[in-house]
């Protein structure tokens, strides 16, 4: 076992954080999501130049040939700098399903765009009664002539009101949650009959509610059988979001332990009362657990076989999400009063652990998931 | 032992059950279901309906105007009011500042003060934390210099909640500090458009305006002002914290917000079947349940005591713990429960009167404000640490 990063990937993380930690102040991204578009459409040139958004794409594709963990590293940092650009939307969601089943025209035209940051995609799989089940899907794509024609509504579409094209999920044909039955379509943002509605995220993001009707969309991928293939890039969303919420844990660690080694009360800094050294001990293991959690998914992500990838990637939702919960709670706790402000980025990067909870699932959801997809006891083994 | 609430006390709760039914307004009963937050003029209108009907501060004896309630009736009639969707009154006028004055004050400051919090013209705000001074409240150091007949007041408050509605503070000041900390400290009341008094307003993280910091530069507050003796203004503070934490366990409003959380769950479609069918979140509301009915027998036996005259003392921090830990909970429950729609955020959809639809189901919107302020619960009257120190001083004698 290794758990170290190679020369390379050492260079990469020290890179991503010393871009954080110069060009991304907490004053300026204040501005940036203030902004029209909610992200800096410069920040995401700059990515582009430093060859971050072609990391998990294949040379072939004209990417770097990178590997999940350098996905890892560069949302660890995102997560670090709770960064708004659409990274996880455009390069690990909707750049991961062009490249896994995308044609050779359809890389042709997207991938490079991407790569060079002048293409913006976001993957539309939830639905309003969807809840976390990516196969629980309404929205019918029919044939049409050569083409297909898709209605319905997709809900809390990660960055779908700056993206140029949507990758949506639509029933071809089963029932509403069957496996089965579903294909991925890919649309322009400016495609008749598609109506996008986008909205600020209480984590400073943006999402859109997107209503379709019948709008003609051309097929990603094999029609039917496009589940496979959307579990594996929801699972790599989650490896991505888990590697983001260990940056943003960090960020929370240090500075509250910071804290609690200068603010006075009682004639003393607060860290010397020792029911608070304990608290800050519990986070700093969740954070450690988490981190482990983020490791898992990430180096689990390339396992063929597709139970033990789920297993572990829901695993580690699961342990993300209780890290989350419990260090952003307890960061705000023990800054008491100022933890409270909109001033102080302690409350920003709480908000967003909060969403990282439920996002890609909520612990149920992965618990649930583990445990159907587990094979039952024998009753002779015991 | 007797566990049911006495004949006259139903009949009491029935005609507090049906004045609410009657008496709110129907947009301030629209503002609270739509998760709305409420603004000055909503509570003050609702004052307003409490005081015609003699039920503006329940917790006043007879004689300045309020309505000689048992502490059962008391508890009854804020159970009701939390339970409806009425303003809750932030508690500065009619809980902290009429109780104090009603104990402590002279003549002159009841007759002046208390019918005007009564009938909600004016609206207090309080003046205990300093940036310097949360936890450890009695090292503040806003200081009042006698100056003829005047105090002249110099420094800063901070978290005042509400400062930008109010007409008066009161306010912690130090008048000595050649003494102990508490004993330095006195108790004064601060009309809010004295000159020198600037109010800068804080943002908190549920994006909306409660708190504020208020500046001192040489304020000049008369001496009758004063409340009771200088040097004795920490012993008046403590007085109020009890009632302050009671208060903060909010069962009446944790019972309301469980109720809407399993509408929510009923509502909430998971894998074919309602959310509150689903086997492991049914367990969690249950486990709610459980936590709501044992936190209200506590409160019932603490009831219990003060109904017998005596003193609840250290209790009240065990409400104020349990109470606040009870209502985050059900809080973060009602986050899991709206699922990916907790993510949208449109501003105008929580002011009332915004026009701005919110996104998702109407009961989402609010939900996640919500959770951002209320982990506030634990933070303020005492942080919930402070309150385990306290208890373990007060009650287990370490
Ligand atoms: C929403 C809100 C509304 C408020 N409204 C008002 C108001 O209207 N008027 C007003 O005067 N104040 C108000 N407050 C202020 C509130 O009373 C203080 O925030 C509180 O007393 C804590 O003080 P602090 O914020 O300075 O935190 P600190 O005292 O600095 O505490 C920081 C952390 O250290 C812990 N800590 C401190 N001392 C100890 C100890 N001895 N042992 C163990 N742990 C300890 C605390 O529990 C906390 O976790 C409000 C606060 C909030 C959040």
């Amino acid at each position: 076992m290794d758990f170290t990063l190679n020369e390379e990937q050492q260079l990469l993380k020290n890179s991503a954080e010393r871009f954080v930690e110069q060009d991304y102040g907490f004053e300026r991204r204040r501005d940036i999501i203030a902004s029209p578009d909610g992200f800096d459409r410069e920040v995401w040139a700059q990515m582009a130049e430093l060859g971050w958004l072609g990391l998990p794409f294949s040379e072939e594709d004209g990417g770097y040939d990178g590997t999940p963990v350098e996905t890892m590293i560069l949302m660890e940092a995102i997560g670090c700098g709770l960064m708004v650009e659409p990274y996880l939307a455009t390069v690990v969601l909707g750049g991961g399903l062009i490249a896994a089943c995308g044609n050779a025209d359809q890389k042709a035209t997207i991938l490079p765009q991407l790569i060079a940051g002048k293409m913006l995609l976001a993957l539309a799989y939830a639905e309003p009664q969807s809840r976390f089940d990516p196969a629980d899907i309404i929205t019918t794509a029919t044939k049409d002539g050569g083409g297909y024609l898709l209605n319905g509504h997709k809900a809390v579409v990660l960055n779908g009101g700056s993206a140029d094209k949507i990758i949506f999920s639509a029933r071809t044909s089963g029932d509403q949650r069957d496996q089965g039955g579903i294909s991925l379509f890919i649309i322009d943002a400016d495609a008749a009959g598609l109506k996008i509605k986008s909205y600020p995220t209480i984590d400073g993001l943006r999402a859109a509610e997107i209503e379709l009707t019948n709008v003609a969309a051309e097929a990603l991928g094999k029609i039917d059988d496009a589940y496979p293939a959307i579990e594996v890039v929801l699972d790599a969303g989650i490896a991505a979001i888990a590697a983001e919420a260990v940056g943003a844990m960090q960020v929370l660690h240090d500075d509250t332990l910071e804290y609690l080694k200068t603010r006075q009360q009682f004639g003393q800094a607060i860290g010397s009362f020792q029911v608070l050294q304990h608290r800050m001990v519990d986070i700093y293991i969740e954070l450690e657990q988490a981190r482990s959690a983020a490791v898992m998914a990430t180096l689990r992500l390339t396992e063929n076989d597709p139970e033990a990838r789920c297993h572990a990637l829901s695993a580690a939702k699961v342990q993300i999400g209780q890290a989350s919960r419990f260090v952003g709670q307890n960061a705000v706790q023990l800054h008491g009063g100022i933890g409270m402000t909109d001033e102080l980025k302690i409350s920003h990067y709480f908000k967003r652990l909060t969403m990282i909870t439920t996002q890609f699932g909520s612990a149920d959801y992965h618990l649930d998931r583990m445990a159907s997809a587990t094979p039952q006891t024998n009753q002779e083994e015991i | 032992m007797d566990f049911n609430f006495s004949e006259q006390d139903l009949a009491f709760r029935q005609e507090v059950r049906d004045f609410m039914q009657h008496s709110l307004p129907e947009d301030l009963r629209e503002i609270a279901e739509h998760g709305q937050h409420f603004r000055k003029e909503h509570f003050v209108r609702w004052q307003k309906i409490l005081f015609e009907r003699g039920w503006a501060a329940p917790s006043w004896p007879v004689e300045h105007g309020g309505p000689g309630w048992t502490p059962t009736q008391k508890y009854i009639f804020q159970e009701e009011l939390g339970l409806s969707a009425a303003p809750m009154p932030p508690p500065f006028g009619t809980g902290m500042i009429g109780p104090v004055l009603i104990a402590f004050g002279n003549d002159a400051q009841k007759t002046e003060y208390l019918p005007r919090i009564l009938n909600g013209d004016d609206w207090w705000c309080q003046g205990y934390s300093e940036p310097d001074s949360g936890s450890d409240l009695a090292s503040l150091r806003t200081i009042a210099v006698l100056d003829e007949d005047h105090y002249v007041v110099n420094g800063q408050k901070i978290w005042t909640s509400y400062a930008q509605y109010a007409d008066r503070m009161f306010c912690l000041v130090r008048t000595d500090d050649s003494v102990k900390p508490q004993a330095g400290i006195s108790f004064l009341l601060i009309k809010m458009d004295t000159p020198g008094i600037t109010l800068r307003p804080i943002i908190s993280q549920d994006n909306d305006h409660t708190l504020n910091e208020v500046f001192f530069e040489d304020v000049r507050v008369p001496i009758k002002n004063l409340v009771g003796e200088a040097g004795q203004g920490w012993t008046y503070a403590k007085f109020l914290l009890g009632h302050e934490r009671s208060s903060i366990g909010d069962i009446a409003g944790s019972k309301r917000s469980l109720t809407r959380l399993k509408k929510i769950a009923a509502a909430e479609i998971s894998g074919g079947q309602p959310l509150s069918e689903d086997s492991a979140f049914s367990r969690k509301l249950i486990d709610l349940d459980v936590r709501l009915m044992i936190l209200e027998v506590t409160q019932f036996r603490l009831l219990a005591d003060e109904e017998a005259g005596n003193d609840i003392g250290p209790a009240a921090s065990i409400l104020k713990i349990k109470g606040s830990e009870l209502s985050q909970l059900i809080s973060e429950t009602a986050v899991e429960a709206i699922g990916y729609y907790g993510m949208p955020y449109v501003h105008e959809a929580v002011q009332p009167g915004g026009n701005e639809h919110a996104v998702g189901p109407n009961y989402a919107t609010g939900i996640l404000p919500d959770y951002l302020f209320l982990r506030a619960l634990s933070i303020l009257g005492g942080t919930n640490e402070i309150q385990r120190n306290i208890l373990a001083k007060t009650a287990l004698r370490f």
